[in-house]
């Protein structure tokens, strides 16, 4: 067996959280990305958005103090920072649509070595397809990042040439954080820009479809 | 003198018919209509279409209007909630349909409907499934495809305060699609916490001004709770 430990749960949300610099508006995807504000430390200054028309969310509430008319896409109930604002969903989404968010972080399925992604159906005839905000994140922010584990737990690559999935959105996705490494989606394909300890090239490779590179 | 207030629930549903598009404000069940919906099944109108976030959960509010078989359409993002029984069920059998749209370009057909903008186009959904069938264009180097805008022949809204002009305010995150909603529908329906004097509402803090508004039923429902 390799000889190499993986990035926890936490560990890949600090991954992201680290890369995020203070002033930047950020929506995070449900899951590992939501821990991602977690990791970002209250004095630098990072905006998170919700898609409900919530801009300057804060830590969750304690039990005590938790305001019922106050949740955020996931509809758990959510604070406000002092300067946070409430917007309609029109309002709400042409801030992910026209442009306005620096990032945004989303779970995915599969994610192609061009940049597409599928996050939201597993098969064309899914019961109940639910796409929510993912379209509309994935397409109009300025940027997207994935966070999500390497392999499926049967070990399949999901760091692919082509995703099988249905798609969320084209050639959106600029970095992938996993569980295993942190990868820049690239003209060239994927480029490695870490990887978890005591793991090598050949290791990673050996657990990714698509063509992995070395920084220029 | 005008006054939108009406004095019960039969009044503010007056005129709603079989066959309506009903636009359904509320996220969660923050901000979300529920006694107007209660006040729709006891109506009575049937082969509605209805569009809202979700659709609905348990056997309570829409997912109980769907159970009695009077949608025949739902136009909605994320159909899958905490607890979506009835929608599945409808579905895997084949009586509901089911159109599905980005949360963003729901939101934005709603409010082109409202501000009389018939079409749009979005980059949301360009090169995925959601773009089959529809026109596509390249503007300034990017593809980008048309949406129509959503009109409701009727829309139910919660509001937090309200006056007889129809001024509305609404609380926090239960602002959600309500002021859209009220743009779009040929006739809106709202269900307020609290009745205004006219002028008691500061003309900076109304979120809905009057125009958009038909009819303002007073409900003291309390808070939200149960997703």
């Amino acid at each position: 067996m390799a000889d190499f430990t993986p990035f926890n749960r936490v560990q890949m949300a600090q991954n992201a959280a680290a890369d995020i610099p203070e002033g930047w508006y950020v929506n995070l995807g449900i899951g590992i990305p939501t821990l991602v504000a977690d990791h970002v430390p209250l004095d630098r200054e990072v905006i998170f958005h919700s898609e409900n028309g919530i801009l300057g969310m804060g830590p969750a509430p304690a039990k005590e103090n938790i305001e019922p008319w106050l949740i955020n896409a996931g509809k758990q109930y959510i604070t406000l920072r002092d300067g946070g604002s409430i917007c309609h969903h029109a309002d709400s989404f042409a801030m992910i649509r026209g442009g306005h968010l620096d990032l945004c972080v989303l779970g995915a399925f599969q994610v192609a070595d061009n940049g597409d992604i599928a996050n939201w159906a597993t098969s064309d005839n899914d019961t109940a397809p639910a796409v929510g905000g993912a379209m509309d994140l994935a397409a109009g922010a300025k940027r997207l990042w994935v966070i999500m584990d390497h392999t499926t737990k049967s070990g399949e690559a999901k760091l692919v040439t082509k995703c099988s999935y249905p798609l969320t959105a084209q050639t959106c996705v600029k970095r992938v954080y996993t569980n295993l490494a942190t990868l820049d989606v690239t003209d060239r394909g994927f480029v490695v820009l870490g990887m978890a300890p005591g793991l090598t090239l050949e290791n990673l490779q050996a657990r990714t479809e698509a063509k992995l590179h070395l920084p220029a | 003198m005008i006054n939108k207030i009406v004095q019960s629930m039969a009044d503010a549903m007056a005129g709603i018919k079989d066959g309506a598009t009903v636009l359904l404000a509320g996220f969660g069940s923050v901000g979300q209509p529920n006694a107007l919906i209660d006040g729709l099944i006891e109506h009575g109108a049937k082969d509605l279409t209805v569009a809202a976030n979700n659709a609905g959960n348990g056997h309570v509010g829409l997912a109980r209007l769907m159970e009695l078989g009077r949608v025949r359409k739902i136009i909605c993002s994320f159909p899958r909630s905490s607890d979506p029984v009835v929608f599945e069920t409808l579905y895997k059998a084949g009586k509901i349909e089911l159109e599905i749209v980005p949360q963003g370009t729901i939101a934005e057909r709603i409010r082109a409907a409202g501000a009389g903008v018939p079409q749009f186009f979005t980059a949301t959904g360009v090169g995925t499934k959601m773009a089959v069938g529809k026109e596509h264009r390249e503007i300034d180097g990017r593809m980008y495809i048309r949406e129509d805008a959503l009109h409701g022949d009727v829309g139910l809204v919660e509001a937090w305060e309200a006056d007889r002009w129809g001024n509305l305010t609404y609380k926090l995150a239960g602002r959600n699609f309500n002021p859209i909603v009220a743009m779009a529908s040929n006739l809106t329906i709202v269900q307020t916490q609290h009745v205004r004097d006219l002028g008691e509402i500061h003309p900076d803090h109304v979120h809905t001004p009057g125009i958009f508004v038909n009819r303002v039923l007073h409900i003291p429902y309390g808070d939200p709770g149960g997703f």
